[in-house]
């Protein structure tokens, strides 16, 4: 069994699901109205991805979390104030523009470059998490364009499940369709591992872990490289994903009635 | 150039709700990380495990329940509980925690002010023994209340602080205590066992607490005075924790009327003791203890009602926008629909009103919780000097600290003279003395947390009530966004437990006509209109005038004497001494808040989030310091005029010799000398005796022209705040709010 990991974890930062999200046209491409000076949060799915990398460095003693964001700088330290306290980690900042209007491949490429500078990476014992699509604009990308930049290959998206063998090697469960999950055996690593939900459940907050977490934290965000990204991507039109709610009130349906009607509603749109 | 205060319309407005990183400036905490961290962990309790269990009906009842005594493991989980200790102790945040536990409060009260009491009154438990407590003491009982590590095996304990007693004791006298310590046993050469004897009501925490700190009387010649005595449940003898009391409010604290009647060690005394000719004397009386307990708990209670407050306003808005959709006659896309209730101008003013309100209580309150970080350091500091001369507590504190008063005041007045004139050799010894800058702070501390405590929450219950009415009917249901109902009627509970409003206004009568304060006061009368040159908008200057009116008042009532000849500022006639005070915390808040919207301003560029939008945010907060200035200058006024004017008695037409008064063949002789008279004597008596149809002839101002020029520049101070208030208003119709609220209700 193999001792301990280095597990990376990247992560960006999306605007508070709950806010009022308004695309605009800015100066530079679409934004959000004042995405700015909205709440942030840690992109959920890489949210999963951190809690499980921090649950599984508990499993292994001597195993060590990095987060690697690129995010704006003080939108960032303000997001860190809470997942600071979730999991001891060691952030790597990057401060440039987050969202999603970004190109994945120069977002990919700035993540990858940032990876490459940590001191002491052993790839025997690297596992590359993040989420296998984000919360921003989804395009499910990324990851896999970060992996091929550090050549690893042994690539699997949609994780729900990560166990670790007696001999060391990685067993893990991809979503596929139909709601099942394909399980792969990797012998060992480096691996990339994008994660869907996972199983875990939000760790509550723990000051004690806050406070020794900042220790590195505000240094890192204080030295975080600024990263521009060329703007090689343009949108034809930006708009969020349609709303709709038709409630109405039904007794007694059964569940084969109740989809088809889903089903035929889907079909439909 | 136009200025802010001639704007009909400002050309940016405020964008989003203020976030954190507006508040992290405004508040003073925009360098202190860990103080951030607390204040999410606490968030998350807050809008996760206890706005879950408002929303179950967790308020329900007046019982313990298991569901309540979950949120204990929320608080020690999220870092709370250990929030009061120091590092060593096994807490995580050094030096003085006032601010923090000022946030933590805030983030709980946010959601429910219970709770917040909750997890506050294990501190108030622990406060007599961090305060005043032995090393021992202190070590054993903070160790046992950190909560059990990982490995541990052990339960955490819990305090409750036990003062108030069953009617007719102790309420608003809490110098007066029914309960009594005597001497149990006394072997020679042993420790005294002593035997306490406490009924308690309201006491917080007590349906789990695992021990007590309780204040007693002596009811033993063997015993001097009053103490405070930590109580544990398994001490031998009777710990009933009461039944629960049946509040209406508050519901997710624990509140029972507990009894004791327990034998303890004596060096369960706080603080210690020591034994002369027979006669165990405490170090410190239980007056002396809740003294520094109280002084710093209290602020954290008016900042409660503080976050009610500002908790308003994001459903106060969605619910005024939402007012009309869903209607199919409403079409999206209508003022009608986007704007709902906002298209009326009294509800969006009113509105205003009570943002204006939240920020400055807000303001006032963290001010008073800075203050008291600030002072901690310099209490010790003054403790030790004092020790170090030879002057022991009590009394002889007192009178030692009465002479660094005039060296306070000289160091002020030194302070604001032209360096050229000024002795810099004495400014200097001045300035590094420990008392004079213990004084000069204490001085302000005396007033500001009793403020504080009345203003946020007295007046904070009363604007609550407003919220609740822009809720229509919807406000007083449990089903009301934000739970806006409950914070009404919770706010009533703060403006009475930890001293009710009376208690603050005879602390405040003593404490706002101290030298020391009073020459602060003026300087920040001069500074104010500094504010106002630079910054016209913000009504500093109307604040400034407004101050002067009260000096002038709080002056003229300390020599002045009313109709019949008593004195009028007088701790018992507290018809002058109270509304005085309550004056005053309109001044102090008014100006706090303005102090903050400066700091924004300041260092709000620095910070790229808050960058973004400054221009808006500052105009809507320069208004609202404007909206909140104009109300505080109006409420002073009133009362000012009532006071100086209210005492003495109205001219009467039976006076002797018609004082005051025209007679008809005067006034026609003198006509002829002052062509016109006649035309604006208002008071004139024919010789038949008759008179004009009025109480009396008009009251006159002899010996008070200054104040009514004062009154008079007062109100025209206020010119330009009513549109201040439009422009504010037509900001709230504009501001981006979320979809939903971040917490169930």
């Amino acid at each position: 069994m193999a001792n301990s990991y280095q597990v990376v974890v990247c992560g960006g930062i999306v605007p508070d699901p709950l806010q009022t999200l308004e695309p605009v046209a800015g100066p530079a491409g679409p934004a959000l109205k004042n995405e700015m000076m909205l709440p942030a949060v840690l992109d959920p799915w890489a949210g999963h991805a951190l809690y499980e990398a921090a649950a599984l460095a508990r499993k292994f003693p001597g195993s060590k979390v990095y987060l690697v964001s690129l995010a704006p700088k003080a939108k960032l330290q303000q997001v860190m104030m809470t997942i600071a306290q979730r999991v001891p980690l060691e952030l790597v900042a990057l401060d440039g523009p987050g969202g999603g209007f970004t190109d994945s491949a120069e977002t990919a490429a700035a993540l990858a470059g940032a990876i490459q500078g940590i001191a002491g990476l052993d790839r025997s014992k690297l596992l590359l998490f993040g989420g296998w699509e984000s919360a921003s604009r989804g395009a499910g990308s990324t990851m896999q364009m970060v992996a091929e930049r550090l050549g690893i290959v042994d690539q699997f998206q949609g994780v729900d499940e990560l166990q670790i063998g007696e001999d060391g090697s990685l067993r893990i469960l991809e979503r596929v369709e139909g709601g099942q999950h394909q399980v792969s055996v990797c012998d060992a690593p480096p691996a990339l591992l994008g994660w869907a939900t996972g199983n875990l459940g939000e760790p509550a907050n723990n000051a004690q872990v806050g406070m020794q977490n900042m220790r590195t934290i505000m240094p890192s965000l204080q030295k975080a490289k600024p990263t521009q990204l060329k703007s090689g991507i343009a949108f034809a039109s930006v708009a969020l994903p349609k709303l709709q709610r038709e409630t109405r009130i039904v007794k007694d349906a059964s569940v084969d009635e109740i989809a088809k009607e889903i089903a035929d509603w889907a079909a439909a749109e | 150039m136009a200025t802010t205060t001639s704007l009909k319309r400002p050309s940016e407005f405020i964008s989003t709700l203020p976030g954190d990183d507006v508040r992290h400036i405004m508040w003073r905490f925009a360098d202190r990380m860990d103080l951030q961290m607390v204040l999410q962990s606490a968030r998350a309790v807050a809008r996760g495990a206890v706005a879950r269990l408002v929303a179950n009906g967790g308020r329900n009842t007046h019982d313990w329940t298991a569901q309540k005594n979950e949120l204990l493991a929320e608080f020690d989980a999220s870092g709370i509980t250990s929030l009061f200790m120091t590092p060593e102790q096994g807490g995580y945040i050094e030096g003085p925690k006032n601010l923090a536990l000022a946030l933590v409060a805030y983030e709980l009260a946010w959601v429910d002010a219970g709770a917040a009491t909750g997890s506050l009154a294990g501190f108030l438990a622990l406060g007599p023994i961090h305060e005043r407590g032995t090393d021992e003491q202190r070590s054993y009982y903070m160790s046992r209340c950190i909560p059990a590590q990982p490995g541990e095996d052990r339960v955490t304990w819990r305090g409750a602080f036990c003062l108030t007693e069953p009617i007719p004791y102790v309420g608003v006298e809490t110098g007066l205590l029914n309960g009594k310590v005597r001497v149990a046993e006394w072997e020679d050469g042993k420790e005294p066992i002593i035997e306490v004897d406490k009924r308690g009501r309201f006491i917080t925490n007590m349906g789990f607490a695992n021990f007590v700190t309780a204040a007693v009387d002596s009811g033993d010649p063997r015993i001097k005075g009053s103490c405070m005595v930590i109580l544990e449940e398994t001490d031998p003898g009777i710990y009933d924790r009461g039944t629960p009391t049946r509040k209406l409010v508050h519901q997710l604290s624990s509140t029972c009327d507990p009894i004791f009647k327990l034998q303890v060690p004596a060096s369960r005394i706080i603080g210690g003791y020591t034994v002369k000719d027979g006669v165990i004397i405490p170090t410190y009386s239980h007056g002396e203890i809740i003294e520094a307990v109280f002084r710093r708990t209290r602020v954290t209670v008016g900042i409660m009602t503080s976050a009610k407050l500002l908790s308003a306003i994001e459903p106060l808005i969605r619910y005024q926008r939402d007012r009309f959709r869903g209607s199919g006659a409403v079409q999206p896309g209508s003022p009608r629909y986007e704007l709902g209730l906002q298209q009326k101008q009294d509800a969006i003013h009113r509105l205003v009103g009570v943002w204006a309100t939240g920020e400055a209580s807000a303001s006032l309150g963290f001010t008073a919780a800075r203050m008291f970080d600030d002072l901690d350091p310099l209490e010790k500091e003054k403790d030790r000097v004092l020790a170090a001369r030879g002057v022991g507590g009590g009394t002889a504190a007192f009178k030692a600290l009465r002479k660094v008063q005039k060296d306070a005041v000289e160091y002020l007045k030194l302070s604001r003279e032209r360096e050229s004139r000024r002795d810099a050799a004495r400014l200097a010894a001045l300035e590094a003395d420990p008392l004079v800058k213990f004084s000069l702070l204490d001085a302000l501390a005396n007033v500001f947390c009793p403020a504080c405590k009345l203003w946020n929450t007295g007046h904070g219950a009363n604007t609550m009530r407003e919220a609740v009415s822009l809720m229509g009917g919807y406000g007083i249901t449990e089903d009301c966004p934000g739970f806006l109902g409950h914070k009404w009627m919770d706010a009533q509970l703060e403006a009475t437990y930890e001293g009710p409003e009376a208690v603050q206004r005879r602390q405040l009568s003593v404490t706002m006509v101290n030298e020391v304060f009073l020459a602060q006061y003026r300087i920040w009368i001069s500074e104010l209109r500094d504010i106002a040159a630079r910054k016209p908008g913000t009504g500093a200057c109307a604040l400034a005038t407004a101050m002067q009116m009260w000096l002038w008042t709080a002056e003229h009532l300390q020599v002045s004497k009313d109709a019949d000849g008593d004195v009028l500022y007088h701790s018992n006639r507290q018809g002058v001494t109270f509304p005085l005070a309550d004056a005053l915390c309109w001044l102090l808040a008014a100006r706090s808040f303005i102090l903050d919207v400066l700091e924004l301003e300041a260092k709000g560029p620095e910070n790229p989030v808050v960058a973004e939008g400054l221009p808006g945010t500052m105009q809507f907060f320069t208004d609202l310091c404007h909206v909140q200035t104009a109300r505080a200058a109006g409420e002073v006024g009133r009362i000012c005029a009532e006071l100086v004017f209210g005492y003495n008695r109205h001219p009467a037409w039976d006076d002797p010799d018609y004082k005051g008064c025209y007679r008809t063949d005067e006034l026609i002789s003198l006509e002829s000398l002052i062509p016109g008279l006649a035309s604006v004597a208002v008071d004139v008596v024919d010789a038949d005796g008759s008179h004009p149809t009025k109480a009396g002839p008009c009251a006159g101002a002899a010996g008070l022209d200054q104040f009514t020029k004062l009154r008079t520049k007062l109100d025209s101070c206020m010119t330009g705040s009513a549109l201040a208030k439009e422009r504010a208003a037509e900001a709230v119709t504009k501001i981006m709010i979320p979809a939903a609220l971040d917490y169930p209700a």
